[in-house]
């Protein structure tokens, strides 16, 4: 991965198929459809006197990392695989969103939602947003619609925007965060401690590309819908009152695969890759076409890029 | 250690003797106060979806609550100044009720905020030593800093005030004087950085202004002295505590000036928002006027416009200044005004629309109001509680025995 670039196709199947077919059988049987996540366990004296995460050991990571797998055992009744993976040398991601191919089906958004293990219902929570906008007007957000209806997409006049997690060089919400729970990694990913976190939400009223999203309730996550690839800073089951947000599918790109809304785009919308590599299909598009971030008035210099390659 | 128990049961044997007035006032507050605690029972169990704070709009009445209060916080120390400069007599009476009611303020100003954290238990995260505060960076901390160490400045003044009131002993002018001269640029530094919270986030141009801190300060000034003004009557007449009507007059009149001050500033803001006519205008003509159906703030909008100008009248001609009646029902349209346009006026339009053009009508649920009624509760009950302690020792009825 450090040395390349991505693989152009990504595997299809989950890798534990049987053991999730196994977990669900399982589930199943104990009639939880829906299983509520670590809130219900009660107050810990070990949760509470916990490290921020970069001050963990190697050994008191693997002991957190433990804990996540045995509260997704309790909480879902299902093996899951938590890594805390580091980004690689000489990788930093880019992001490329050909505006002219997107029509607007928001198989990005729900496929979003099923890698990353977001809350499905009360609170509902989508890491990409897609924007429905005026051909007449262009990228204006006076005349965009975000509640538009998928299921008569691409409408005549209009065109979309999709909006995510920007991956800023400059962050306004890493900096206005109080308790230093959310940071940029090396390769360019901010995340989140969500074991850190205090719900403050300082960081969504920072955020000028609405991408942090809050547990407003324990999040409702069906036992068989689980994914049990997750990464400790990435997709791993959220507690209530935390912010979350898109880490570029963090337990997919660091092991070189593509994220997932990458994998679904039915259009090829969607570009991923390793900036610091010449030969990456996201160095590609900015050599050949004409790229632009979201809102480059607030110098957020996101590591998202816009270009209408057609 | 005696002296100590002592005081204590002294202390609480002027809670438990009062008028009826005094048991029906402490009633009402108590059940104010079991409201707030059913509602935060309600949402500490369902999380914040018993608000109805959604992404779009992330903070919302908690926050404004917050910020109106901490501008009654700020304000009511800063009573202090005209007090010196004019020379009124009960410079240390007028010393300490502002900072009584800077406390009760700002203990409310910390349940505030406590009741919008998504985690309460980790609050410890944002400490040094236990947690990891992002400081200097993130405005959070700072306000947090401020905020305590201006609570510990005034703890520290009222119980020196009131320790040698009780015990009989002189207040040192070397100690007092240089403690409440350090509690002036505090407080105003508290207000400013609650703006500074706001202004720093170029996400939303409706903060993003730099006449924010100055109008939370201007506000400050209207809101913060209109208590005290009523506060003064009461105990006079009450506690006889010799408050001059010049004393009074003077803070009205200052409180004038403020209340113009607020005034032209608004109208600067709404010229530049009006004029220049950006996209960024749909913040302002939300709160002004609503976008399409989207009108949930505009009757408190005018409403808050139109106490403010009614009480600044009444404040700027010399016969309704000058009569208290007409003098009070100013101050109680002041302390109005500035609670809708600090509170959701400042909060809700920074949201609607949101950064991507989304527009969420945010109306408070019963849950928050009910729980907000609790924290004013706590806070006009621990204001009742100081008060009820302090001007017997002030006036000289409770005091330490004098055989030890």
């Amino acid at each position: 991965m450090s040395t390349t670039k991505l693989p152009v196709l990504a595997e299809q199947g989950e890798p534990d198929t049987d053991e999730g077919r196994r977990a669900l059988l399982k589930a199943a049987a104990a009639g939880t459809a829906l299983a509520g996540l670590s809130g219900c366990a009660g107050f810990s004296m070990e949760d509470f006197l916990r490290k921020h995460f970069r001050e963990l050991s190697p050994e008191e990571l693997k002991r957190a990392l433990a804990k996540v797998e045995a509260k997704n055992r309790a909480a879902f009744g299902r093996e899951t695989h938590v890594t805390a993976e580091g980004p690689q040398e000489g990788v930093v991601f880019g992001y490329g969103l050909d505006i002219s191919r997107c029509v607007g089906c928001r198989r990005c958004v729900y496929a979003c939602v099923k890698e990353n293990n977001q809350s499905r219902q009360h609170p509902q929570i989508h890491w990409i947003t897609v924007l429905e906008m005026d051909k007449e007007h262009g990228v204006d957000l006076a005349h965009a619609d975000a509640f538009y209806d998928a299921a008569t997409v691409p409408r005549p006049g209009k065109f979309y925007f999709p909006v995510q997690c920007q991956q800023c060089r400059n962050p306004p919400c890493v900096k206005a965060c109080p308790t230093q729970a959310t940071w940029k990694e090396k390769d360019g990913i901010v995340v989140i401690d969500y074991d850190w976190c205090i719900g403050c939400r300082c960081c969504m009223s920072a955020c000028p590309y609405g991408a942090r999203h809050f547990n407003l309730a324990e999040p409702t996550l069906p036992a068989a819908e689980l994914n049990p690839d997750q990464h400790y800073l990435g997709n791993r089951p959220r507690p209530k009152g935390v912010v979350e947000k898109c880490t570029f599918c963090i337990q997919r790109s660091r092991k070189g695969r593509y994220t997932a809304c990458v994998e679904v785009c039915p259009v090829g919308a969607r570009k991923f890759g390793n900036l610091l590599d010449p030969e990456s299909e996201i160095r590609k598009v900015m050599e050949t076409k004409r790229v632009f971030v979201f809102k480059e008035d607030l110098a957020t210099q996101p590591q998202f890029y816009y270009f209408y390659a057609t | 250690m005696t002296g100590i128990l002592q005081f204590l049961k002294g202390c609480g044997r002027q809670i438990v003797t009062g008028n009826r007035a005094y048991f029906a006032w402490l009633a009402a507050l108590c059940v104010a106060v079991a409201i707030g605690v059913v509602g935060y029972a309600n949402q500490f169990q369902q999380g914040l979806i018993a608000t109805n704070i959604r992404d779009e709009v992330s903070w919302a009445f908690y926050i404004g609550n917050f910020t109106f209060l901490v501008g009654v916080a700020a304000a009511a120390v800063l009573l202090v100044i005209p007090a010196y400069v004019y020379g009124w007599g009960p410079i240390k009476e007028v010393v300490l009720l502002g900072e009584l009611l800077a406390i009760s303020a700002l203990a409310m100003c910390l349940l505030f905020i406590m009741v919008d954290m998504g985690r309460p238990d980790r609050l410890l995260h944002m400490t040094p030593i236990l947690g990891t505060p992002n400081w200097p960076r993130s405005l959070l901390t700072w306000d947090a800093l401020v905020l305590n160490v201006y609570l510990v400045l005034n703890l520290v003044v009222v119980v020196y005030i009131l320790f040698n009131a009780y015990t009989g002993k002189e207040t040192k002018k070397a100690i007092l004087v240089p403690l409440v001269l350090i509690s002036i640029p505090v407080s105003i530094s508290t207000h400013t950085v609650t703006a500074f919270l706001y202004n720093g986030m170029a996400a939303r141009p409706y903060w993003n202004a730099s006449i924010l801190a100055p109008r939370f300060i201007a506000s400050a000034f209207c809101s913060g002295p209109a208590v005290m003004v009523i506060l003064f009557q009461v105990l006079r007449k009450t506690a006889g505590i010799p408050i001059k009507d010049e004393a009074i007059r003077k803070v009205a009149e200052l409180m004038a000036y403020a209340m113009f001050f607020n005034l032209f500033l608004l109208g600067a803001e709404v010229f530049k928002e009006f004029y220049s006519a950006t996209e960024e205008l749909r913040h302002t003509q939300y709160l002004w006027f609503g976008l399409g159906h989207h009108t949930a703030l505009v009757p408190y909008a005018w409403l808050s416009l139109a106490v403010s100008v009614i009480a600044f009248f009444l404040f700027v001609i010399p016969k309704t200044r000058n009569d208290f009646r007409t003098l009070n029902l100013g101050c109680v349209l002041i302390w109005a005004g500035v609670y809708i346009e600090k509170g959701m006026g400042l909060v809700i339009p920074g949201f609607t629309p949101d950064t991507l053009g989304r527009i969420y009508e945010y109306r408070p649920t019963l849950t928050e109001w009910s729980i907000a009624l609790g924290i004013f509760g706590v806070g006009f009950l621990v204001f009742t509680v100081l008060v009820k302690i302090s001007v017997p020792i002030l006036v000289g009825t409770f005091k330490a025995p004098a055989a030890h």
